[in-house]
């Protein structure tokens, strides 16, 4: 049932002695965290101090350059949620990682079930429409980059020498469009993820209920529904919780394909942070930063429910 | 589906979705790919169709070689993910083997401490860790990847590993045991060599993350070449005029090729990775 170290191994009843360090290292505890202590180091002092670093920047004035600052509570926070930009980087940011979800989810569905038949090329093609998600984001964004380009999209040359419009399509100039072209590019991104691992999940479906569903007359809508849906329920939800949680915390498309513009319409929690470090502002940028923590908090406790339950 | 065998059902359940599903996500690509090969005059010329080659050029590759540091960012991000991925993958296995097959007060809560840790984002951690890499005079250097990679690479691989190591029967180092061998023989003469597939897609898989990170380095490592290559390439190669997007895009290629030639193989194994301490247990 739980995920973690269930069954003990049991001992063994009889056994040749070993002597010295060998016999100390043979009972599991002390060992366990000699063998995890490497680990553990490098994360206790490149994540959880630094972590521990952040909050307490978060409550300070300090600004890169000076060598004063001072200890001034929930200031920051304060003054961020009466700034505008912020209020806005929330709002992108809620929008970028929540409305996004149900287009890759049923894109991703779709293209499961897809992939999840035999033909020729599927190992082939399985790999390939995988790319977006493998490709460093920082590299794919590029492309799009040149696809919403004010000047070179083809998309506006095309449709200017069809006609179709007078002008170039303005899709990073200005705040709906950008965010709506910044959503575009995150489904793409997403979408892969999402099938493949509902793809795995439909390789536990026992297909001999599909065909017994199948020769009782159901439709195929009624065997997804019932056969096919409770199986994969799981993975879905968790799926689902893992992608919300990294575009949530995402930079690089965004930084990439406007660094927060056009006049910070499109920042999220990421790109804003890090405009403000640019600006050496350290302490809100810290505070930007760290109010992020108690939304994935909630997520992360969520998913772990779930990771936990899966059996 | 079952008993639709007919080619026109064939041609609505499965080929017409296949071709929607290339275009829209292969498309970009597809479109880096011609655009690499673009003459820089037709890249200019709005009145050709955008999405076809009039002519053939590899003058934006020969640039990416000649004119700029791409192969010093390309060799940067190779010694950072080589050297981030062996310091995680020795600290994963450790800790896989611990979790996964020893028992000891405090494993439980030491295994959701891991699988929270690899939740955490470089965002919420880059401006006080950039504090940190600078009081350890890192900055700049390789070492400050090397070393703050395994953050994430570290929970994923050694959650990843866990679950591989339940799978191996503990009769077998039961066994050797009994003959009197000592745990950490038994762990290094039995066990590794059987988790071995297990290792090898780990260290895959993170060499594939470290390959793609991109916040730490352009926080950490952005000063001259030394940069990785996805950074150099964002900050280097945008430039203020319109003839930059050919080389951009034959730097776009080049860089996909090897994740993509290292994840087509192991994707498999990725996702049941993700969920094996569940599946697993």
């Amino acid at each position: 049932m739980s995920v973690l170290p269930i069954e003990a191994p049991a001992r063994p009843v009889e056994r040749a002695k070993p002597t010295g360090m060998g016999r100390i290292l043979d009972r599991e505890a002390p060992l366990a965290y000699l063998l995890m202590f490497p680990g553990l180091f490098i994360l206790a002092l490149f994540m959880a101090y630094p972590f521990g670093l952040g909050v307490y920047l978060s409550m300070t004035d300090k600004y890169v350059g000076f060598a004063n600052y001072d200890f001034i509570g929930f200031d920051n926070f304060r003054y961020l949620f009466q700034d505008t930009i912020f209020q806005r980087t929330v709002r992108n940011t809620f929008v970028y990682s929540f409305f996004t979800v149900p287009f890759k989810l049923v894109l991703g569905m779709g293209l499961a079930l897809v992939l999840n038949n035999h033909f020729h090329f599927s190992r082939f093609m399985r790999a390939g429409l995988l790319l977006p998600w493998i490709v460093p984001t920082a590299i794919s964004s590029l492309a799009w980059l040149m696809l919403y380009d004010s000047v070179l999209s083809p998309f506006s040359i095309l449709f200017k020498n069809w006609g179709l419009i007078d002008s170039n399509i303005n899709f990073l100039g200005s705040q709906y469009n950008a965010m709506a072209a910044l959503c575009l590019a995150n489904v793409w991104r997403g979408v892969p993820f999402f099938a493949v691992s509902i793809l795995a999940g439909l390789q536990a479906v026992p297909p001999d209920l599909h065909e017994a569903a199948a020769l009782d007359g159901a439709s195929a809508w009624r065997r997804f529904r019932d056969v096919t849906l409770p199986v994969i329920r799981n993975i879905v939800l968790i799926s689902t919780l893992f992608s919300v949680i990294w575009t949530f915390a995402d930079f690089q498309l965004v930084y990439v394909l406007t660094k927060g513009g056009p006049a910070n319409s499109t920042h999220v929690f990421g790109t804003y942070a890090y405009q403000l470090m640019g600006f050496s502002d350290l302490g809100t940028a810290a505070a930007v930063s760290v109010s992020m923590f108690p939304i994935l908090a909630v997520f992360a406790v969520v998913l772990l429910r779930y990771v936990r339950a899966e059996d | 589906m079952v008993g639709s065998n007919t080619f026109r059902l064939r041609l609505l359940q499965l080929y017409l979705p296949l071709a929607f599903y290339a275009v829209f996500l292969l498309f970009p690509f597809a479109w880096m790919l011609i655009v690499s090969f673009k003459p820089a005059n037709d890249l200019l010329d709005t009145t050709i169709n955008p999405f076809l080659l009039y002519g053939f050029t590899f003058d934006h590759y020969r640039y990416l070689f000649e004119e700029t540091d791409f192969l010093r960012w390309t060799l940067n991000t190779f010694i950072v993910t080589v050297g981030a991925t062996i310091l995680s993958l020795v600290c994963s296995i450790l800790i896989g083997y611990a979790l996964g097959r020893l028992r000891f007060r405090g494993g439980n809560t030491m295994g959701v401490i891991i699988f929270l840790a690899y939740l955490v984002p470089p965002t919420l951690l880059f401006i006080p860790l950039a504090q940190v890499v600078t009081r350890f005079n890192l900055y700049g250097e390789y070492w400050s990847l090397i070393f703050t990679y395994p953050t994430f690479l570290i929970p994923f691989a050694g959650w990843l590993l866990m679950g591989y190591f339940r799978t191996i029967p503990i009769e077998l180092e039961q066994a050797a045991m009994v003959d009197g061998a000592t745990r950490l023989r038994a762990m290094w003469t039995i066990i590794m060599p059987l988790a071995l597939p297990g290792i090898l897609s780990a260290g895959i898989f993170c060499f594939t993350l470290g390959w793609n990170e991109f916040l730490y380095a352009l926080v950490f490592m952005s000063t001259g070449t030394m940069k990785t290559m996805p950074v150099g390439v964002v900050s280097d190669l945008i430039r203020a005029d319109v003839l930059f997007y050919g080389s951009l895009m034959a730097a776009g290629i080049l860089g996909s090729v090897p994740v993509a030639i290292a994840y087509s193989f192991f994707v498999d194994h990725y996702i049941s990775g993700l969920t094996a301490g569940a599946t697993k247990g």
